[in-house]
C-alpha cells in the first residue's frame, strides 16, 4: 500500500551538511518559538522581539556587554567539549566554577593591598586550580570506583553552592559591608584590566579566545585530541587500539574544571570584583548547552556563546520592559537545546516522500 | 520526651523521604524499559510549580497534585519524543530536559513566591496511630504519604507479578527479541517514561503543596538527581528504593538529629545542609565499586536508542 506519510531512511553516511545546519534551524526554531511565546504571555511578538533579540545590541556598549557574558560561557564551555568529545560527562561546571572563583578570591584576599604584577596570574592559576580540584573528584571515583560521573559532578555543584554561602556568611564576610553575604571589594591589582574604555569588557575575553585557539590546535593537531574523538565516536575501536580510557577521563574532566574555574576567577575578578553567594549566574549549565550548540568545537562554540549571552541579555530587557521575570532566558536557552538535539536527527536521517 | 523527639525524627524522615520515593520509583519503571530519563530535577521543578499554582487557585491539593502529575508526564513527553521518535542521545536530551524544567519553573513561578497554601491536614488511622512511639511516626501523615506505600505495592506487583510487567522487563533487557515477537517497543518505552514523569511530577507537588507549601525558585534543590542515584543505589529494585528514600530522608533532616541530640554542635548549617549531597556521592562509590553488580542489575538496553528496522 503505498504512503504519503514521509518515512525516516537512514543515511548511508552522517551528512556534514546537516551537522553544520543543524544548529542554524534550531535557533530559527527558538526564534519561531519566542514569537510564539511572547505571543502567548499577552506580549505583541514583535515588540517582544525587538526588546528581546535587537535591544541589547543598539549601541557599542550593548555589544561590549555581549562579549562580557559570553567570555564565562566560551570558557567553559570549550573546556567541557573536551570532554564532550570523549562522551566524558562533566555536568558539574557550575560548581567548578564557583570553586575557581572562591580560589582566585582566596588570593585575593591573602594578597589585599598588594599590587604585585604577579597578583592577577597568580588569581588565574588559583581559579584553575580550584576548578581542577573540584573536578578531579569526579575523574577520581570514576576511575577509580565506576561512580557516575554526571551524578557526582551534580552533587558537588550543590556543595560548592553551599560552601561559598558559608564562607560570604561567615569567615569571609566584609565587616564593613553592612551585614550582606559578600567579601569586601578587590583592591585595583586583583581586578582585571579594561580592554575597551567606558565598558566592562576585560582581560578575561583575550583569555577566552586564546583557549578557543588552544582548544583548536588540541582537538585538531594532537594525537591526544585525536584519541579522545575515537573514544567519543567508536568506543570498541579506541579500546582496542589500546588508548586508555581513565587518561582521557582525566584530561575530559580537569580541562573542563580549569576552565570553568578560570572563568570564575573572570567574574570576581571582572564585573563583579567580590565573591558573593551568587557568583555564577546559570553559567555553568549555560554552557553546556553552548558546548552542544557550537559542535564541540572551538569557532562553534564562539559564535553559540555569544548567541546564549544574548539570550541572557535578552532576559534582562525583557525584564525591564515587558516586565517578565528575566528566567525566560532560561526557558529559551533549553528550548535551543530542545530543537538541537531534535534536528540532530536529519544528520543521520532523511525524510522520504515517496511510498514503496 | 526521649519518645517524643524519637517519633518525630521518624515522623519528619518518613516525609523527607517520601518525594524521592514517588519519584525514584516512577524513574524505576522508566529504567526498566530501557529510557534512562535524566529529566527529573527539572520535571519535579515543572511538577511543584504547576501543583503549586492550582491549588492556590483552586484550593483544592488534589487538583494540584493531579496538575502536577499532567506537568510531569508533558515534560517527559517531550523528552519521550526526543528520544524515542528522533532518536536524540537520552544523557544530552534528560539534561536539556532538566535545565529547561528548572528555567521553566522559575519563570512560572515568580508571580507565586510570596503566596502561602494553607497547610494539608494529616489523615490520622485510627487504632493504629495509637501505637505508642510507631504510631504518631508512620500513622498520622498526609494522605500522599500513604499513597507513596501503595505506589510501592504496586510498582512491585507491576514489575514482578503482572504480564504487563514482564513485558516492560524484556523491552529493557533486549528491545530486539522484544520487537520480534510482536511487542511495540516504542510505544511501551513511551508509556513507561510519561509515568515516570507523571511521578516525578507527584513529587514535585508534594514538596510544594505537601511539605513546605511554599513555592521558592531551586526549592527541589537536587533531589531529582538523588532520586536519579537511588535508582542505581536500589540496583533497580523497588524494595531498596523504598529503604534508600527514607535513609536520604534521614540525612536531609540531619539537623533535627543535631537539635534533638542536645548536644551543642558548633557545625555551620551549610555544613549540614550538604550532607545529603555527600551522602549521595559516598552511596554511589559504594555500589558502583562493584562493576558486576551494575552490570547484572541494570536493564542490558538503559540508555540506548532502538529503532526497529520493519
Amino acid at each position: 500500500m503505498p504512503s504519503f506519510l514521509p518515512r525516516l531512511e537512514a543515511r548511508a553516511e552522517p551528512s556534514e551538511a546537516m551537522r553544520y545546519a543543524s544548529p542554524l534551524i534550531a535557533v530559527a526554531l527558538t526564534l519561531i518559538g519566542g514569537l510564539i511565546i511572547f505571543a502567548i504571555l499577552g506580549k505583541n511578538p514583535l515588540e517582544g522581539f525587538r526588546v528581546f533579540f535587537l535591544s541589547p545590541l543598539k549601541d557599542a556598549y550593548g555589544v561590549s556587554e555581549l562579549f562580557l557574558k559570553a567570555t564565562p560561557l566560551m570558557l567553559i564551555a570549550v573546556g567541557l567539549a573536551v570532554g564532550f568529545r570523549a562522551n566524558v560527562w562533566n555536568i558539574g561546571a557550575e560548581g567548578q566554577f564557583i570553586m575557581g572563583a572562591v580560589a582566585a578570591g582566596g588570593v585575593a584576599l591573602v594578597f589585599f593591598g598588594r599590587s604585585s604584577p604577579l597578583l592577577l596570574p597568580a588569581m588565574v592559576v588559583a581559579g584553575a586550580l580550584g576548578g581542577a580540584l573540584w573536578a578531579a573528584i569526579p575523574a577520581l571515583l570514576r576511575t577509580r570506583f565506576n561512580a557516575n560521573e554526571i551524578l557526582v559532578s551534580l552533587m558537588l555543584v550543590y556543595i560548592a553552592q553551599l560552601g561559598v554561602s558559608w564562607l560570604v556568611h561567615g569567615p569571609w564576610k566584609d565587616p564593613e559591608g553592612f551585614n550582606f553575604p559578600q567579601t569586601k571589594m578587590f583592591h585595583d591589582a586583583a581586578l582585571l584590566p579594561m580592554l575597551v574604555e567606558g565598558t566592562r569588557l576585560n582581560a578575561a575575553f583575550v583569555l577566552a579566545l586564546g583557549a578557543l585557539l588552544a582548544c583548536y590546535v588540541f582537538m585538531n593537531r594532537s594525537f591526544l585530541g585525536f584519541q579522545m574523538q575515537v573514544a567519543g565516536e567508536a568506543e570498541a575501536a579506541s579500546r582496542y587500539a589500546g588508548f586508555s580510557t581513565k587518561r582521557m577521563i582525566w584530561i575530559g574532566m580537569l580541562a573542563g574544571g580549569a576552565m570553568a574555574g578560570i572563568a570564575g576567577m573572570g567574574e570576581v575578578a571582572g564585573p563583579m570584583g567580590q565573591l558573593t553567594e551568587h557568583v555564577s549566574n546559570n553559567y555553568g549549565f549555560a554552557a553546556i548547552i553552548v558546548a552542544f550548540v557550537g559542535r564541540l568545537n572551538a569557532l562553534g562554540i564562539f559564535f553559540a556563546s555569544l548567541l546564549m549571552a544574548l539570550l541572557y541579555l535578552g532576559g534582562e530587557q525583557a525584564q525591564q520592559y515587558l516586565s517578565l521575570p528575566s528566567s525566560i532566558s532560561k526557558v529559551f536557552q533549553g528550548m535551543l537545546l530542545f530543537f538541537l538535539l531534535g534536528t540532530d536527527l536529519f544528520v543521520n536521517y532523511r525524510l522520504r516522500f515517496s511510498g514503496r | 520526651m526521649a519518645d517524643n523527639s524519637l517519633t518525630f525524627i521518624l515522623f519528619a524522615t518518613i516525609v523527607a523521604g517520601t518525594p524521592l520515593i514517588i519519584t525514584a520509583l516512577g524513574e524505576l519503571v522508566t529504567e526498566k524499559s530501557g529510557v534512562l530519563n535524566l529529566g527529573a530535577e527539572g520535571i519535579m521543578a515543572v511538577g511543584a510549580v504547576a501543583a503549586f499554582a492550582i491549588t492556590h487557585h483552586s484550593s483544592n491539593p488534589w487538583l494540584g497534585v493531579l496538575a502536577g502529575a499532567a506537568a510531569g508526564a508533558a515534560m517527559s513527553l517531550i523528552f519521550g519524543v526526543l528520544t524515542l521518535t528522533l532518536l536524540a542521545n537520552q544523557v544530552a536530551s534528560g539534561l536539556a530536559l532538566s535545565i529547561f524544567g528548572v528555567g521553566l519553573s522559575a519563570f512560572i513561578g515568580k508571580s507565586y513566591e510570596s503566596v502561602a497554601l494553607k497547610a494539608v491536614p494529616a489523615l490520622r488511622i485510627p487504632v493504629l496511630a495509637d501505637i505508642p512511639v510507631l504510631g504518631n511516626a508512620l500513622f498520622n501523615h498526609q494522605a500522599l504519604v500513604y499513597a507513596s506505600w501503595l505506589l510501592f505495592a504496586g510498582i512491585a506487583w507491576f514489575l514482578y507479578r503482572s504480564r504487563a510487567g514482564l513485558i516492560l522487563r524484556a523491552i529493557g533487557e533486549s528491545p530486539a527479541s522484544a520487537h520480534s515477537i510482536g511487542y511495540n517497543v516504542i510505544r511501551i518505552r513511551y508509556l513507561a517514561t510519561i509515568f515516570g514523569g507523571a511521578m516525578a511530577g507527584i513529587g514535585g507537588a508534594f514538596l510544594s503543596v505537601f511539605y513546605t507549601p511554599l513555592w521558592v525558585e531551586g526549592m527541589v534543590a537536587g533531589r531529582g538527581w538523588i532520586a536519579l542515584a537511588l535508582v542505581v543505589f536500589a540496583t533497580w529494585r523497588p524494595m531498596r528504593v523504598l529503604v534508600g528514600a527514607y535513609l536520604f530522608g534521614g540525612v536531609m533532616i540531619s539537623q533535627l538529629f543535631v537539635q534533638g541530640s542536645g548536644i551543642q554542635l558548633d557545625v555551620p548549617a551549610q555544613f549540614l545542609a550538604s550532607l545529603p549531597y555527600w551522602a549521595t556521592i559516598i552511596v554511589l562509590v559504594i555500589i558502583s565499586r562493584d562493576i558486576n553488580k551494575i552490570r547484572l542489575n541494570s536493564p542490558v538496553s538503559l540508555g540506548q536508542p532502538y529503532r526497529p528496522d520493519a
